[in-house]
């Protein structure tokens, strides 16, 4: 048993003390014990001075378009059973009709990462949490699949994983039993990038969707919310989603 | 007299088992890895690589800290094990590297549940 039996502790611990000593010595590499350096941990956080967030052009939306649909589901590897009531959508669009005047407009709606999220406060277990930055996602570890957040959800925007899953995408782990919704591509993000279907609509010249900070107002979307009118779906239930709609509402 | 003789023969089976491998137990055939060396010392790896997991996840999921060296993918990459037709065996194959010593300990693992268990694809493509 030789091979087994040393058994040294381990010297790293939860990300509480990582937190409290990263922030008692700033930014920077640490070396805090033989073998154990805490990176640049400052740097790779999200931070709560950002709030990312989308603004989606409805006069630019194209009916029947399904760019950005395509290219989550490329994206995050989400497959289709050709099972409509339990396939996961993370985004989809939505048509709508005036029936006075006949004016159409077509919008894609998914998660709206809210500010006051319904989703995290009835989550029994946390797994249901807002990042720093705002984005609104799912730990599926600690997920134990009771689906209150997508009853909670006033957008519909969560899916329940009904059937065993393979070959996930590395940045988009997803498994049976738990909830997923979109991440707004979280995966980019971090790494400085737009989350894929902002691409996707955007290569398709359509350029419908926006995605910027904002609390900065610098940014095209901070400028474009400061120009434009703008509204939130149901902004009477006081949210604040992140996802904010141009030219939708038409006469009202 | 019975008892000596069931002591003789107990002593000559160990014989012959000492002189044909070192060690009576039956240890895992734990795959080489690719690589020089892994994040920490195997020795460590063997007690504790779980808890590195545990704590990567956590500074994933919640913090979007996403460091190259520490993160699963990046332990895919060089334990995968190759298969007959010359591809990353999955989870499913009893020879993947992982399950190599979860099965010999009797330990089931919930990781490849929703993450891949094989290296993406295109390796290069993500550097």
């Amino acid at each position: 048993m030789s091979n087994f039996e040393k058994a040294p502790t381990c010297e790293t611990g939860p990300v509480n003390r990582r937190r409290f000593l990263s922030g008692l010595i700033g930014a920077g590499t640490l070396a805090v014990a033989p073998g154990v350096t805490l990176y640049k941990y400052a740097e790779a956080a999200v931070s709560s001075k950002v709030r990312w967030g989308m603004l989606i052009d409805t006069s630019k939306c194209k009916s029947g378009c399904t760019k950005c649909i395509d290219a989550c589901a490329t994206e995050n590897g989400l497959t289709s059973k050709d099972r409509p009531r339990t396939d996961a959508q993370w985004i989809r669009k939505v048509d709508l009709r005036d029936s006075k005047t006949g004016r159409t407009q077509s919008l894609p709606v998914m998660c709206q990462h809210c500010a006051e999220p319904p989703c995290v406060d009835v989550c029994p277990t946390g797994a249901s949490f807002k990042r720093a930055d705002g984005i609104v996602l799912v730990d599926k570890h600690i997920c134990i699949g009771c689906r209150y957040c997508m009853m909670a959800c006033p957008y519909k925007a969560r899916s329940f994983v009904h059937e065993t899953l393979e070959d996930q995408k590395p940045h988009a782990p997803r498994g049976k039993g738990t909830v997923e919704s979109c991440t707004m591509c979280v995966h980019r993000v971090d790494a400085g990038g737009r989350p894929a279907c902002v691409e996707a609509c955007e290569a398709a010249e359509h350029g419908a969707m926006v995605f910027g900070d904002l609390n900065d107002p610098k940014s095209e979307i901070s400028k474009r919310l400061a120009s434009y009118p703008s509204m939130a779906i149901r902004a009477d239930l006081g949210l604040d989603p992140g996802v904010r709609y141009q030219g939708l509402g038409g006469g009202r | 007299m019975i008892r000596l003789l069931v002591i003789a023969i107990v002593m000559f089976g160990a014989a012959v088992a000492a002189s044909a491998d070192e060690s009576r137990v039956p240890f895992p055939l734990v795959p080489k890895a690719k690589g020089e060396a892994c994040v920490r010392d195997t020795d460590f790896m063997r007690t504790n690589h779980m808890e590195l997991l545990l704590h990567q996840r956590d500074d994933t999921v919640h913090e979007g800290v996403r460091p190259e060296k520490t993160r699963l993918t990046a332990c895919l990459d060089c334990h995968a094990v190759k298969g007959a037709s010359g591809t990353p065996i999955t989870y499913k194959d009893p020879k993947h590297f992982c399950r190599t010593c979860h099965d010999y300990a009797a330990v089931s693992i919930d990781c490849f549940s929703c993450h891949n268990s094989v290296p993406e694809k295109s390796e290069a493509a993500r550097k």
